[in-house]
């Protein structure tokens, strides 16, 4: 099971500036360990996020996207007291959702 | 009573269903997500033959797509990227670093209630242009950034 996310949001009148770090390796599949072998790929594919359940910002990334990727983004028409919810699915279709109220 | 055996079997008659359900399309994951994950586009080596597959045949240049990125990035392992489009309809922001053994490296869909903003890290290779094609009432435009890459984010 993957590590929760970080997810920090701030409202700038109804506009809900969010940061989000996700905890992953993000292995390329062109590193090698100490014993010469290559490690597999292994690295988010899907990103969602929704406020209030309709989804409002959604990403399909490589894994040229840095180790613990982190992400900003602006979602128009929050308001404190909405939810915001972020989703990843990883190329071995691990997943994790993480959920925060936004003005808390 | 050997229940690992039996735990294996049920498993085994769950996953045979889920297999069953994807074939008749009862259940299919991938509708949920609208950004759809490109396998071509991923998957190729060269900027064109990504753009290709991203359907982008015609590009424009436009100055209205904003690229903040270091000019001289100590580490490529961590190279922060922030992007803002000024295009009107905005809805699709695609990043590709030309020089990456797999150029494209992802398109943020922001059509749905988010501003033309995103921010991201990416790994580069070496020294590159950082390429960003925005996608606005069915209409492809670009921006290009160079950054110089001291130590180089791939291998290991």
């Amino acid at each position: 099971m993957a590590n929760p996310m970080k997810i920090r949001a701030k409202l700038e009148g109804d506009v809900a500036e969010v940061r989000v770090l996700m905890a992953h390796p993000m292995e390329t599949g062109q590193r090698k360990d100490a014993n010469g072998q290559v490690i597999p790929m292994h690295f988010i594919k899907d990103i969602r996020a929704e406020l209030n359940g309709k989804p409002v910002f959604e990403a399909a990334i490589s894994q040229a996207v840095s180790r613990n990727p982190v992400f900003a983004f602006k979602i128009k028409g929050a308001k404190a007291g909405d939810k915001l919810s972020i989703t990843w699915v990883d190329n071995r279709g691990d997943t994790r959702t993480d959920s925060i109220e936004l003005g808390s | 009573m050997d229940r690992t055996r039996r735990v294996a079997l049920k498993g085994a008659g769950m996953s045979s269903l889920l297999v069953a359900g994807f074939a008749t399309g009862l259940l299919r994951p991938r509708d949920a997500w609208a950004a759809d994950w490109n396998k071509n586009a991923f998957e190729s080596k060269t900027v064109s033959d990504a753009l290709n597959s991203l359907g982008v045949q015609k590009v424009v240049p436009s100055a209205d797509i904003v690229i903040k990125a270091p000019d001289i990035a100590e580490n490529g392992a961590v190279v922060p990227i922030d992007i803002t489009s000024n295009i009107p309809g905005t809805e699709r922001i695609s990043v590709l670093v030309d020089k990456n053994p797999f150029p494209y490296v992802g398109t943020f869909d922001v059509s749905k209630g988010a501003l033309p903003y995103v921010h991201l890290r990416v790994k580069m290779g070496e020294s590159s242009n950082v390429r960003v094609v925005v996608t606005a009432n069915g209409q492809h435009y670009e921006a290009v950034k160079e950054v110089k890459v001291t130590i180089g984010g791939c291998g290991g």
